[in-house]
């Protein structure tokens, strides 16, 4: 019986990523418990004690707010650099996509393992996050199930353009502008911390217009079992559209560069 | 299934790659036989390893046929890679994997069941003598342990072809040896080699048929014998003078063998007797520092056929 071969592509990265787990369990585990218990229980008295928390945070504790939140920014932050320095490297340091590409793989079913193992990583991460959740009463809930998918989808959103975009470099210089001025500022801006409406109102367009924020808002809603049809329409299909489109362009970009 | 003996192995007709403007290989033909070892001999830039990644299913052809165990190497890339090994110029190991973990995450981009993976994997350290380091990362290992668990592992398939790039370069000699002996065995039980090198050592040792690429086109090809027997006569007499008067004592020489080369320690007179050329070295009154008279190698061949300049 045959195993299909992006799948089997994808068995290289796990096999790698099975002697670091430990490293990367911390990852993204603990420090979004940090963030959790840190801002969560800290700024959540300041806001909740407020009095105005009830209307801004519809009806939620700051903690309850912001914990769903995280399983998004995590899966943002595990995708974006899982989906740099690991893609360059593969072409530039290691070249592990030219020797797959040496055997029967074609460069498709090379840059497909990459994406599945793209959504394994922020899968991992999710499911880290959501089992810190699922230790408080107040963020226990069966949709962090369903959270747990609108999560990894939202890494996917993000691995996906970043892959395309690392699969054309030549060098890493622009990983750090990546980390500094996109990542950073989605994850302080996207609604994770506090709900959108609070930001001036030039900047709220933006915040829409990034994919962390429907990320947020399906996993928030998901969790609270707060979920409408039409709004949950249209945050998968964006961030559906942009992992596909993504993969699409990174795809090309392995073939280019796969085929000399 | 191999095709029967007569049909070639790899045949290439009028083959050329071109990047741009730049010609990297230049129209040529090529045949190689099955259970032959086949070498490409050539300075940097000759077009060997464009050549070879044509060869290897992974560059498709500006123009030409290219045609790999009687299938059309543009259309059936898949399937020529899925019975071919590549041993890359430089090592493509991970570097983050033990030394088993590499072959077995190998053996399963060509769908080989795992179990059966780790069955070969054993078999293959035993053969490249690495069986106490299976366990070991790739990362302590050693320039020649690294190669040979390069071989190991492009041997995964059960490959009916091999490609070797550069297999020893940058080795110490003890590890070349090692390396030497297991192609040679590989070889024996039908492997058939494809290799690219520019030590001529190398070349004599386990080439039974070679070209020589320079500029993009084959500039000679035979076997290593046939290639010394007709592109230099058989001996070398190397005569040294003290340092700076080669050129006058050139002059004393002159007319003495076939043909003479003056290097700047050294003169070079290709002659078929290195004794009698000797002879009338000592006749002519002129007294070298120092006198060699040796055979002559694939090297005398190789820096007639593509020069002495240097190609960086």
């Amino acid at each position: 019986m045959s195993t299909p071969a992006a799948i089997r592509s994808w068995e290289a990265h796990f096999t790698q990523y099975r002697s670091v787990w430990k490293t990367n369990v911390m990852g993204s585990f603990v420090q979004p418990l940090l963030y959790l218990l840190g801002m969560g229980l800290g700024v959540g008295a300041l806001v909740d004690d407020s009095g105005r928390s009830d209307a801004l945070l519809d009806g939620l504790t700051y903690f309850q707010f912001l914990a769903p939140g995280l399983l998004a920014t995590t899966a943002m932050m595990i995708a974006a650099n899982e989906a740099m320095w690991p893609v360059l490297g593969g072409f530039k340091w290691w070249k592990k996509f030219h020797s797959e590409a040496a055997t029967p793989l074609t460069p498709n079913e090379i840059a497909g393992g990459v994406a599945l193992w793209q959504i394994t990583k922020s899968c991992i991460a999710v499911v880290g996050v959501a089992t810190v959740l699922a230790l408080f009463p107040d963020t226990r809930s069966w949709g962090l199930l369903l959270a747990i998918v609108f999560g990894t989808l939202t890494g996917a959103a993000f691995a996906a353009p970043i892959s395309a975009w690392s699969a054309t470099r030549d060098g890493d210089y622009s990983f750090p502008t990546i980390n500094r001025f996109v990542i950073t500022p989605l994850f302080l801006f996207g609604g994770a911390f506090y709900p959108i409406s609070q930001l001036p109102d030039w900047m709220e367009p933006i915040a829409i217009a990034t994919p962390l924020w429907h990320g947020v808002e399906l996993c928030r809603n998901a969790v609270y079992d707060r979920l409408e049809f039409w709004p949950t329409v249209g945050h998968l299909a964006y961030l559906v559209t942009l992992a596909v489109v993504g993969w699409v362009m990174a795809a090309r970009s392995f073939n280019r560069r796969l085929t000399l | 299934m191999n095709p029967p003996a007569s049909t070639p192995l790899i045949e290439a007709r009028q083959l050329v790659k071109r990047f741009g403007d730049f010609t990297a290989v230049g129209g040529i033909n090529i045949e190689v036989r099955p259970g032959e070892s086949f070498g490409f001999l050539g300075p940097n830039g000759a077009g060997k390893s464009s050549t070879m990644r044509m060869i290897g299913c992974v560059s498709p052809p500006t123009s030409g046929d290219l045609n790999i165990f009687g299938l059309d190497a543009t259309r059936h890339g898949k399937q020529i890679r899925g019975r071919m090994g590549v041993v890359p110029q430089l090592d493509q190991l991970d570097e983050q994997l033990t030394v088993q973990d590499n072959l077995i995450v190998y053996g399963r981009y060509f769908d080989i069941p795992r179990a059966e993976c780790k069955r070969r994997a054993q078999e293959l350290l035993e053969f490249v003598q690495l069986t106490d380091r299976a366990d070991s990362k790739i990362e302590p290992l050693s320039g020649g342990m690294k190669r040979r668990v390069s071989i190991a592992r492009s041997l995964i398939n059960e490959p009916d072809l091999l490609l070797l790039d550069e297999p020893t370069t940058g080795l110490d000699p003890q590890a070349r040896h090692v390396l030497w002996d297991r192609l040679y065995r590989l070889k024996q039980q039908g492997v058939t080699l494809v290799l690219t090198t520019h030590y001529m050592d190398e070349a004599e040792q386990l080439c039974d048929r070679l070209v020589v690429m320079d500029g993009g086109r084959i500039v000679a090809e035979g076997s290593p014998n046939e290639l010394i027997r007709e592109h230099s006569p058989r001996e070398v007499l190397e005569l040294r003078y003290p340092a700076g008067t080669n050129e006058e004592h050139a002059f004393e020489v002159e007319g003495i063998g076939h043909r003479q080369e003056a290097l700047p320690d050294r003169i070079l007179i290709y002659a078929d007797d290195g004794e009698v050329a000797l002879k009338e070295v000592h006749a002519r009154g002129s007294i070298p520092e120092s006198v060699l008279v040796r055979r002559s190698s694939l090297e005398d061949v190789f820096l007639k056929l593509t020069g002495r300049s240097l190609v960086d």
